[in-house]
């Protein structure tokens, strides 16, 4: 067994004091943002990022892991406590968790969420480790023109599967693009979008500064507005009578829980689906398998087992493709690309040859921060109560003060700090029009990378544009490519609904077919 | 929101035809010495489809039903704040050079929590010292990243010298 030998080379990485200490600092700090309604998992690591040079790269990266990690089990307590999702992820978990907060049930509804979450993120954990070390040896034989297609691919499916207006998503991704190419180009070493001269665009615009101002300043902005008025906390209690009657009733949902896991996994390895659908589809199945269908959106238990299972498992999954190809599979995770870049650790098959103790550490400390969260979760649920009662304007004022000084810290430019007040007024109101932020944060951080596998491949091949074609694995990850660009059309041509209502942008993604949520 | 809507667009093509004014310093055609699009060619053509898909959005809302996207954009009653809450920051980030760092945040701070929340001299004084502490141990004492202090730089001569 190979793989368990490497696994157990990782955890003598992530056991080492300080990787310990790092993931429960990770996993609490995260447990804490998740809960925060307005912020979550991406907000956390963006906001985040620029203060983990305290510590070495891949303990960074555990660290950053940890609140991922941490943030999806948070995200459950205010969706039941308040009855406002803590991040968009656990949007599903609402469904029953508010009823049954409101029929006094709220700590074991927590306790199911934290258990959900733990049996979630520990199926999809075994699953990256077998598929993580397979994946990386087929991506060792990509060469530059794989490359491309497969970046094509990947925002190719945010128009095929986002479920957001295609023209929208078009721009967003096309902004992006455009974004990552200023500063100097790439193949010649020449100037380019340098606006007005400025010498802060000649090291082009860092992904860090699009993150915080899209996702930290302008998460604040859309909250305040949002804000008229507070919502009210249910208070929560948890005895251990509690617990074990929560354990028991976990103990007859495995199928559910089961079913999540792997629901979660696989749809959140694709760049455009992620955590939200997969909450949202496993609800759904969870509620079409059972036997009571009526009783889910009144307090059943599975209802909030089931989306839980599945953020935490797609969280998990959408780590795979970023590690492994370098492709992130989620916002989150291209932050976690974009930080790893920084510190000189290129996710991609190479990493998996170059760093085994790191790669093998990271994954053997996701199993260490599952263990963590679902202990820290459970004894800290009294704390949430208190925590989720702190006035806004107190976490307002201690995000933007991390937002501007997490944002000069890196380059030690005031050039980055007003970028991130522009992109943060720009993202707000973006997303206000229903802009997808996703795409834009996903296309800066690809951007460099495909436009120099392209035009390395052209190089290479003496401006053949058929080399993208000629080569097995690029022209099938291009068919497909072809195949999610043009899915909307064909859902647009087939389905005479959607004809009627063409300009209303739905929320929800279009393959999710779940009636009456 | 319908003239949000078109705002927004009419911004983005706008947007999008200066980065293709801007690109095209760099050759934006075939590179035929090399192979393959010369240096300004990704920019301009990728703000070019950004261009045609902000039109089509531009368009298509003259073709939307008159009882779609009715709402208002703004949420009325909550504008004055983000508004209020985005001037404060620009202010805060304008004054950083000429007052540094510190007295610019907790200035902020202060605002923030005092003024613009309206919760307790207590709170708001604990928090605005609380946040500077914790800069400066964290960023200066240990990252030794030297944040910018404007006028009061030799208050911190002292600190330096504790610290590095």
């Amino acid at each position: 067994m190979d793989i368990l030998a490497l696994l157990a080379d990782g955890f003598a990485t992530s056991l080492s004091p300080l990787n310990l200490l790092i993931v429960i600092l990770g996993v609490t700090a995260g447990l804490f943002i998740g809960a925060m309604p307005g912020l979550g998992s991406v907000n956390g690591v963006a906001i985040v990022l620029p203060l983990t040079f305290i510590v070495p790269p891949s303990s960074a990266i555990i660290l950053l892991a940890a609140i991922y990690y941490g943030a999806m089990y948070g995200g459950a307590v205010s969706s039941i406590l308040l009855g406002i999702p803590g991040a968009s992820t656990a949007v599903a978990t609402t469904f029953d968790g508010r009823p049954m907060a409101q029929q006094g049930k709220a700590g074991l509804a927590l306790i199911a969420a934290a258990v959900a979450s733990f049996v979630g993120g520990t199926i999809s954990v075994v699953l990256f480790t077998v598929f993580a070390a397979p994946l990386a040896d087929v991506a060792l034989a990509f060469g530059p023109a794989e490359e491309f297609a497969l970046v094509l691919l990947a925002f190719t499916t945010f128009v095929g599967l986002g479920g957001d207006d295609v023209a929208k998503t078009i721009v967003m991704i096309c902004l992006g693009l455009v974004l990552s190419t200023v500063g100097l180009d790439l193949i010649s070493g020449q100037p380019r979008l340098i606006f007005g001269d400025l010498p802060g665009f000649y090291s082009g615009i860092s992904f860090l500064v699009l993150a915080i101002g899209a996702y930290g300043v302008g998460e604040i902005l859309y909250t305040i507005e949002g804000s008229r008025t507070s919502p009210t906390v249910t208070p929560a209690r948890i005895t251990f009578k509690e617990l074990g009657a929560g354990l028991r009733a976990m103990n007859r949902m495995w199928k559910t829980m089961s079913l999540g896991s792997f629901l979660g996994f696989f749809v959140g390895m694709l760049p455009a689906a992620g955590a939200t659908p997969a909450a949202l589809m496993a609800y759904g199945v969870a509620r079409q398998t059972s036997k009571d269908p009526d009783s889910f959106g009144k307090g059943n238990i599975e209802g909030v087992a089931a989306p839980e299972t599945a953020n935490n498992a797609a969280s998990t999954g959408s780590l795979l493709p970023m590690l492994t190809l370098g492709i992130p599979g989620s916002p989150t995770t291209a932050l976690l690309l974009g930080g790893m870049v920084m510190w000189g650790l290129v996710p991609g098959p190479m990493l998996f040859i170059e760093q085994p103790d790191f790669v093998w550490g990271l994954i053997s400390s996701l199993y260490t921060a599952n263990f963590a969260a679902v202990l820290i979760n459970i004894a800290l649920i009294p704390l949430f109560v208190w925590a989720l009662r702190m006035p806004f304007a107190v976490l307002c004022a201690i995000v933007m003060v991390l937002c501007i000084v997490g944002g000069f810290a890196p380059s030690q430019k005031l050039h980055d700090v007003w970028l991130i007040v522009a992109f943060g007024v720009g993202g707000y109101l973006l997303r206000k029009a229903d802009y997808p932020l996703a795409p834009l944060v996903l296309a800066l951080v690809l951007g460099p990378l495909m436009e120099k596998s392209f035009r390395q491949t052209l190089i290479a091949e003496q401006g053949n544009v058929m080399a993208f074609f000629e080569r097995p694995i690029s022209a099938i990850f291009l068919a497909l490519a072809f195949v999610f660009f043009i899915w909307p059309l064909l859902g647009l041509l087939f389905s005479k609904d959607h004809k009627d209502h063409p300009h209303v942008p739905s929320k929800r993604p279009k393959f999710l077919k779940i009636d009456k949520l | 929101m319908l003239v949000a809507d078109r705002i927004i667009a009419l911004g983005l093509i706008a947007l999008s035809a200066y980065f293709m004014w801007h690109a095209t310093v760099l050759p934006i055609g075939w590179n035929a010495m090399t192979g393959g699009p010369g240096g300004g060619a990704f920019p301009f053509w990728l703000s070019g489809i950004m261009m045609l898909a902000a039109l089509s959005i531009l368009l298509r809302s003259f073709r939307a039903a008159p009882d779609e996207n009715r709402g208002p954009f703004f949420d009325r009653v909550m504008l004055p704040a983000v508004l209020k809450v985005t001037a404060a920051l620009i202010i805060t980030i304008a004054v950083i050079p000429w007052l540094g760092t510190y007295i610019a945040l907790a200035v902020f701070v202060f605002w923030y929590v005092k003024i613009y929340g309206r919760h307790s001299w207590g709170l708001a004084i604990t928090l605005s010292v609380g946040i500077q502490l914790f800069l400066f141990f964290f960023f200066e004492a240990t990252l030794k990243i030297l944040l910018p202090k404007g006028i009061t730089e030799p208050l911190f001569f002292p600190l330096y010298a504790m610290f590095f």
